[in-house]
């Protein structure tokens, strides 16, 4: 009964989404307020249908109700609460539920506190944002209902797959989705700014705080997703440029360049057809990303079951908005007069530099994404692109992304002193070059050539970022009261930037430590056994046999000294799922906050014939690792300061008559 | 530095040229060197590899092939299309979804007619068929499934 209340609240939320995108979007084409005035509370009743709908959904769950499919196939009544719950969205059908409930918030979001948006403009973001939510509603109804009943219904469920069965995988979804389906609203902005044929700072600053809200949460989102790989696939790896994670990456590329043009949009008033065409790019890229991780025509080794059917609806869709978007951004965009001049040299000028780099970085990991597809589409015979490809193409273009990160900020708008802003980052150049060399000359073994000069770019972009920050708050110029006051009345969003940037720094640092200084070794262990590393020794106990609440778990014990001085003990597993014949594997990490310890149990050598307890295991040292999770966070943080900025909450979205107030920029002297 | 409107444009128009250059001369070089092409075992008995490029190898582990080494650590089994077979040595930890008569993809080199694999891809789900494994015993007629995942 209550999967069929489900069910119909999904239907009348599909309805309601009609309506709202069509009535509402024929009066403000015909300036009829009555009709317009229809989106706002079509919006609020989309959202409490899709609410009820999910909520069906979750209480399927929460009570193990076999009888819905998408139950039995995904959940079983010895899962764990927390897991029984996030398989609500968990599985494909249940995902999209998920997907259409933020869309339906966001809008929602807009409906009641979009008073300050001009009503025309309102009414066509809503209109926009239904036909959205019709896409992939009927998408939902068509193809994957998430409330088909089964008859006879079967006594225990399938489960959900145990490699999810994390509370990582648990919160990740959720995360990556308020990122995609933010970035929606930017999409939906951008479209409503084509019909109304106007583009100018007020717009920019709308569409702003969606732009980072989705970048935060999408940053936190892959952060996540990285850190499930690095500890649950055990290889001691946590980005391997996959499909699916690619599919993920690319609308970040996209979205932080999204970021930064808005920028230049809101303050300067120009590259505004830019921005509109990197919003649509950012949204399809999280279209594509779907259509790639629920359609299986790629090889990952995160690949689902799939379903043809769905792949060619996701296609169809993804034909639709990207092709009627594209075509009106065609039509209108020679509309859009481009405003504020600038020279090559200077803060604008930078920013179209990330821009360019950045979605170019973004089309070359489409291309090496989409390649095998395409090659195979033609006849072209099976291939695969492996992460060398990518480290090779990637690589070389964000290092003058990060080297002019720590310079843009302090280069003025409009025309610049090159010469004087890098006089400016003397301190970071030495810290840089410093670090180079010690990183050089600290180094024992063979590592890449490229590693110490990309460690000395982190640290280039870190003490720059932080230069700046001192710059503008005139610190160690003022006596220290003073430049306390400057830093109390700093708006957020220059927090927001120091921060993102640093976080940057940190990410960029994990991944050379971890790439270039990983120690690794595989042995077979037998308890009593022991191994050094990297001044380590980890002194194998044995492994033990535990039950889980709905695995088995042989749990590995380690003892951790250094220099005989006891450090940790870890327990890396391997957890058996009898519902499903499947095996995982639990890495066990110490965290240093320099380096990783981390270590894993692979397979008894009981099965051989070996009946003296020994295992085969993996021990890696990585190197500053966890900076690249502390990164992350920090970028996200700073993106969330950034969007609590006051002139993003109060007053200031006002429809300029002429051209948009400037804002002041502490221009340093 | 005073510039035309026009010039500035043309600016930015030779930066973003430049940069879609460089990227697509990094690709490029890339492409020669990393794309890693698929063959099934009767491929591989068809056509003549060349030894030493490195490309993947993909089937079903032949039942009852699998066999760990004294070592502990390098494990040989077979991979087959149910048409030809090849044998692979595989040093490091087998995926936990690594099953006898269970589609697999291994990663390697030839060498002397043995496969040396240093990746073993791992798959997220039980059922799941690589599709390429799929179209490769589909290919062979030995295909005995619905022809959907």
């Amino acid at each position: 009964m209550i999967a069929e209340i489900g069910h119909f609240a999904l239907i009348l939320a599909f309805l309601t989404a009609i309506v709202q995108g069509s009535l509402p979007m024929i009066g403000a084409h015909r300036s009829n307020a009555a009709w317009m005035a229809l989106a706002r509370p079509a919006s609020v009743a989309q959202l409490l249908f899709i609410v009820v709908a999910f909520a069906a959904l979750m209480y399927g769950f929460v009570v193990s109700d076999f009888s819905i499919k998408n139950v039995a196939d995904n959940s079983n009544s010895a899962m764990p609460m927390l897991y029984k719950v996030s398989s609500t969205w968990g599985s494909h059908e249940g995902s999209l539920v998920l997907w259409v409930l933020i869309l339906a918030l966001f809008g929602a979001i807009v409906a009641v506190s979009g008073g300050n948006l001009p009503p025309s403009l309102r009414t066509r973001v809503l209109g926009v944002q239904a036909w959205i939510a019709v896409g992939f509603l009927s998408f939902s109804l068509l193809t994957s209902n998430p409330f088909l009943r089964l008859d006879p219904a079967p006594l225990d469920g399938r489960s959900l797959n145990p490699l999810l069965q994390d509370p990582g995988m648990a919160y990740h979804p959720p995360f990556l989705y308020v990122g995609y389906v933010g970035f929606s609203m930017a999409f939906s902005f951008a479209v409503a700014a084509l019909i109304e044929g106007r583009v100018d700072a007020a717009w920019a600053r709308w569409v702003r705080p969606w732009t980072l809200a989705a970048w935060s949460f999408l940053t936190l989102g892959i952060g996540m997703g990285s850190w499930w790989a690095y500890y649950e696939l055990g290889w001691g790896g946590f980005w391997f440029w996959d499909p699916v994670e690619n599919s993920s990456f690319m609308p970040w590329l996209a979205g932080t360049a999204l970021l930064h043009s808005a920028i230049v949009c809101e303050k300067r008033n120009a590259l505004k057809s830019w921005t509109i065409l990197l919003a649509i790019v950012t949204f399809s890229l999280s279209l594509l990303g779907t259509f790639l991780v629920r359609s299986g025509v790629l090889t990952s080794v995160h690949a689902f079951a799939t379903d043809p059917a769905r792949g060619a609806f996701i296609l169809g869709f993804l034909v639709l908005v990207i092709g009627g978007s594209l075509t009106l951004y065609a039509i209108r965009a020679p509309l859009l007069k481009g405003g504020g001049l600038f020279a090559p040299i200077s803060r604008e000028g930078a920013l179209v530099l990330n821009n360019l780099l950045l979605t170019t970085a973004c089309a070359t990991v489409f291309l090496g994404t989409l390649y095998p597809l395409f090659l195979d589409t033609f006849g072209g015979g099976k291939v695969s692109v492996g992460p060398p490809f990518f480290n090779a193409t990637f690589g070389p273009l964000m290092v003058p992304v990060i080297a002019i990160a720590a310079i843009g900020p302090l280069l003025p708008w409009k025309r610049a002193d090159l010469a004087g802003v890098i006089g400016r980052l003397k301190l970071a150049l030495v810290v840089a070059l410093a670090i180079s060399f010690l990183a050089w000359y600290l180094t024992t073994g063979s590592v890449p050539s490229w590693a110490p000069l990309g460690m000395g770019l982190a640290a280039w972009l870190f003490v720059g970022s932080l230069v700046e920050f001192a710059e503008r708050i005139k610190l160690f110029r003022l006596p220290a009261v003073k430049s306390w006051n400057r830093a109390r009345h700093l708006p957020r969003s220059a927090y927001g930037m120091t921060m993102a940037h640093c976080g940057v720094a940190l990410v960029l640092a994990g991944i050379i430590g971890s790439q270039a200084w990983q120690v690794e070794t595989i042995r077979v262990m037998a308890p009593g056994d022991s191994v050094e590393m990297a001044g380590y020794e980890f002194a194998f106990r044995g492994v033990r046999q535990l039950k889980g609440p709905n695995y088995n778990i042989d749990r590995g014990e380690f003892v951790v000294t250094r220099g005989g001085v006891p450090v940790t003990r870890l327990f890396p597993e391997k957890r058996f799922y009898p519902v499903q014949q499947v095996l995982t594997t639990e890495a066990a990490i110490h965290t240093t906050w320099i380096a990783d310890l981390y270590v894993a149990i692979d397979e008894s050598r009981a099965a051989a014939g070996e009946g003296d307890g020994s295992w085969s295991i993996r021990i890696y040292y990585n190197p500053l690792v966890p900076w690249i999770w502390l990164g992350a966070v920090i970028m996200m943080l700073g993106g969330l300061v950034s969007l609590s900025d006051r002139r993003l909450r109060v007053g200031a979205p006002r429809r300029a008559k002429s051209r948009a107030p400037e804002i002041p920029s502490p221009q340093p002297a | 530095m005073k510039l035309k409107r026009k010039h500035r444009r043309l600016v930015f128009v030779v930066a973003g040229m430049t940069s879609l250059l460089i990227a697509a001369g990094l690709v490029l070089n890339a492409f020669e060197d990393n794309l890693v092409f698929f063959y099934t075992p009767s491929d591989l008995v068809e056509k003549d590899i060349t030894e030493g490029r490195r490309f993947r190898l993909g089937g079903l582990v032949e039942e009852g092939s699998e066999n760990r080494l004294d070592d502990g650590l390098t494990v040989e089994f077979t991979v087959t299309d149910l048409t030809a077979t090849i044998p692979v040595i595989y040093r490091g930890p087998l995926p936990d979804l690594f099953r006898e008569g269970q589609g697999v993809v291994t990663e390697g080199k030839m060498v002397n007619g043995v496969f040396i694999a240093d990746s073993v891809l791992a798959k997220h789900d039980e059922n799941y068929m690589p599709p390429e494994v799929a179209e490769a015993l589909k290919a062979s007629g030995q295909w005995q499934g619905d022809g959907s995942e």
